[in-house]
């Protein structure tokens, strides 16, 4: 009997994947726990291993092509066996989901090739829906994949929400009724399409473009419109004497190769979690009915990518020292470049920072990285004459720190306190030790 | 509107059928000259004369053989257990002579009995004699079974119960005897079989009978206070259970939490629970919380004797839980 081989949700918050590699062709014999191909999924690379033995029979989703959770990718059993029945159901619907542009309701067949020729101009997508995602096309959900609460599940149905496309917030990650009516409410609170733009006279190197929203994309779309909707920001501005943490960096890395240098970032990071044990409220989470408080400071730093961003976690930064953080924040940061993290390295972060420094960037706020109830944005450090003894102008190094607070967890004085004996730290490092 | 206890609100009930229907009478140990253990068959000997309050030896298989026979003979006993602890001696009656003669008889001979007295734990009184029996009575074909927990519900259903054409059995409680409540002065009467939403809620469904009705309205009350509604049903029926009133409720809220003071095990608290959960599946948020007696016999000690029963703490517990609140 041929074994169905399905796309698995490889990372906590994957939708849909691209096979970005086949290990095995059409016809070799495969052993439980080979590597049957890649799998780009929202973040990251993942290896599909599998856990049957025999023959791959055929392969559905080619290299490059994308499956929803669920869809059909290849087919498994023993050599020469008929495969036709098994293909005849899945082969309508399955291979037009394979080739459809990302968003695109799979049951409709598509009018017209799904990308843009690109010597051809689209037009702005009027007739589509574009205020949210068209709903995923309804796939029969096993036990195995998802906990849900029989309520959640009749929810879901009717409201036509992909439940996959939510995270549980009941025991084991059971999806229950207030996680979908969360999903219906975040939805609904999507912002309007924009009007299509007005037509502009085309100028050179410029055109317009109609882009699929690659998996990534969506993801960050709908977790930080989330967090900006649904937690009420508010922004905290101080400008740090960024001296004293120059010159401890600096007689750092004296003693250190020019390749073992320490990252201002982790300094930042070992400041920042220094300030949050003594202020525990700003390492917390907004839950609906409780707050969590977390007892270890996981900081998250966000990393830019050619397509995208991710944020991986240098995890119980309060007991790492400062050279322990900056080795393994540039393991995770070399690897988020190659797309090599691990679901579990960019997710799950206490607090975030996010540093734009070094595009120049003087200040500027930041949306909150869910689950996590604050997020640091970081300014360039640069030169800054402040009033002297004696009301005569010094020349000082400034930074400056803006701190977003979900308002729901942190209070406007408590967001003050911490930022300022962040401050504090960063002027005067041995403050963090007090 | 009258407020009486649950002890008058039985006495009104008895005397007002006694007076009634000259065929009924009541049976049973100390009903007579002592008033009752409880005084709650009160000045009925001197009204209604020693042919119909009898009192009788300390033999409950006895007695109750004599009213399911006299029920047969076309009389309407209601015979009185001093607690439903000492009918475990006339189970035999119960069970294989009151609930099986219609059937047996091919729908023939009827047995309009009423078997009455207080169930459930009270204080301090050991193993043997604390325990809420509804269970062995609930379980078993050819009976109705009512347990009211307020005066109202008391005199209405024993007042059904006499008129009834089966054996009913009613189940007071010890505890529940002094508690007062509004009943009215003209006759009503309260059908067997329908439940009754002793308090509107959206956010959980609370199904409980009998004397933990009190502590769950007073939980419901508390749990309002910190924003949560729960909607009280009480099942005032064990058989037949109107379990439609509390699965239309659930269906409303999504969860449900069930309050028996029996023990756990193939009660009538997780029989309805099965049915709810078979029901109600696809309208459950959370699975079906029981909170019951602990499966053990009744402790002496009162900390434990308190301990072993549903409390307070351990229903706002299972409301949290299935709210997904802990």
């Amino acid at each position: 009997m041929a074994d169905k081989l399905l796309m698995l949700a490889l990372s906590p918050t994957m939708e849909t994947g691209t096979i970005a590699k086949w290990n095995k062709k059409e016809g070799d014999p495969v052993k439980s726990g080979d590597v049957l191909c890649e799998v780009e999924t929202d973040k990251a690379t993942m290896d599909y291993e599998t856990s049957a033995t025999g023959t791959l029979l055929k392969i559905i989703v080619p290299e490059g092509g994308q499956a929803a959770v669920g869809d059909l990718i290849a087919v498994m059993g023993k050599p020469g066996e008929d495969i036709a029945a098994l293909l005849k159901g899945a082969d309508a619907r399955k291979t037009a989901a394979t080739e459809k542009s990302a968003g695109q309701p799979a049951q409709k067949p598509a009018p017209q090739p799904a990308t843009p020729a690109p010597d051809k101009p689209a037009r702005p997508p009027a007739q589509k829906p574009a205020a949210e995602p068209p709903p995923q096309p309804a796939h029969a959900i096993s036990r195995k994949e998802l906990k849900s609460s029989p309520l959640a599940r009749r929810l879901a149905e009717k409201m036509n929400i992909d439940l996959r496309s939510i995270a549980g917030s009941g025991p084991a990650g059971r999806i229950i009724k207030r996680d979908v009516e969360r999903a219906m409410h975040a939805g609904r609170k999507a912002p309007a399409a924009p009007a299509p733009p007005a037509p502009a006279p085309a100028a050179q190197g410029l055109r317009d473009e109609v882009l699929p929203v690659s998996n990534k994309r969506r993801i960050i779309a709908q977790r930080l419109s989330e967090s900006m909707y649904s937690a009420p920001h508010y922004y905290l501005k101080v400008t740090a004497c960024a001296d004293g943490l120059l010159e401890a960096r600096e007689a750092l890395n004296r003693s250190r190769g020019p390749a073992e240098s320490v990252s201002l970032n982790a300094f930042l990071i070992k400041f920042a979690a220094l300030a949050l044990a003594k202020h525990p409220m700003v390492n917390a989470s907004w839950q609906g009915d409780t707050i969590a408080r977390h007892g270890r400071v996981d900081i998250g730093i966000a990393v830019a990518l050619p397509d995208g961003l991710v944020t991986p976690v240098v995890r119980d930064c309060v007991n790492k020292g400062i050279i322990a953080i900056d080795r393994e924040l540039k393991d995770l940061v070399d690897r988020a470049r190659n797309n090599k993290l691990r679901p579990e390295e960019f997710t799950g972060a206490t607090f975030t920072i996010s540093n734009l420094g070094s595009f120049g960037i003087e200040e500027f706020t930041a949306i909150i990285n869910p689950p996590a109830a604050a997020i640091l944005a970081v300014g360039a450090a640069h030169r800054a004459f402040v009033p002297g003894p004696g009301g005569q102008p010094v020349a000082r190094t400034a930074m400056a720190l803006t701190l977003s607070c979900d308002h729901r967890v942190i209070d406007g004085a408590v967001g003050a306190a911490f930022l300022r004996d962040l401050k504090n730290t960063i002027g005067y490092p041995v403050e963090g030790l007090y | 509107m009258p407020v009486i206890t649950y002890r008058d609100a039985v006495r009104q009930a008895m005397d007002e059928e006694m007076a009634r229907d000259a065929s009924v009478f009541l049976i049973g140990e100390e009903v007579g000259e002592y008033n009752g253990a409880y005084k709650v068959s009160q000045g009925l000997l001197e009204k209604y004369g020693p042919n119909r309050v009898i009192d009788t030896p300390i033999t409950e298989e006895g007695f109750a053989g004599v009213g399911i026979g006299a029920a047969i003979a076309g009389l309407r006993p209601i015979v009185e257990f001093m607690t439903f602890n000492f009918s475990l001696m006339a189970l035999d009656q119960v069970i294989n002579n009151a609930a099986k003669t219609l059937y047996m008889s091919g729908g023939k001979v009827r047995v309009p009995v009423v078997f009455r007295g207080p169930n459930g734990p009270a204080e301090y009184l050991g193993s043997q004699h604390s325990q809420a029996l509804q269970t062995f009575f609930a379980h078993c074909p050819g009976l109705k079974v009512v347990a009211p927990a307020t005066p109202y519900d008391a005199k209405g259903l024993l007042k059904s119960a006499i008129r009834d054409d089966n054996p009913v059995v009613v189940l007071e409680g010890e505890l529940m005897y002094a508690w007062k409540g509004d009943v009215p002065a003209e006759e009503y009467l309260v059908p067997i079989g329908v439940a009754e939403v002793k308090r509107p809620g959206n956010d959980v469904t609370i199904a409980t009978c009998s004397k933990p009705l009190r502590m769950t309205l007073e939980t419901a009350a508390a749990l309002e206070q910190e924003g949560i509604s729960a909607e009280v049903v009480d099942l005032r029926s064990l058989r037949p259970l109107d379990d439609e009133t509390v699965c239309a409720s659930v269906r409303k809220t999504g969860r449900c939490v069930i309050v028996d003071e029996s023990w756990p095990v193939c009660s009538v608290g997780s029989h309805l629970a099965s049915i709810v959960s078979n029901k109600c599946f696809d309208d459950l948020d959370a699975p079906v919380e029981l909170v019951a007696s602990e499966d053990v016999p009744m402790p002496y000690n009162h900390a434990l004797e308190l301990a072993a029963q549903p409390s307070a703490e351990r229903l706002v517990a299972a409301v949290k839980k299935v709210l997904y609140l802990q």
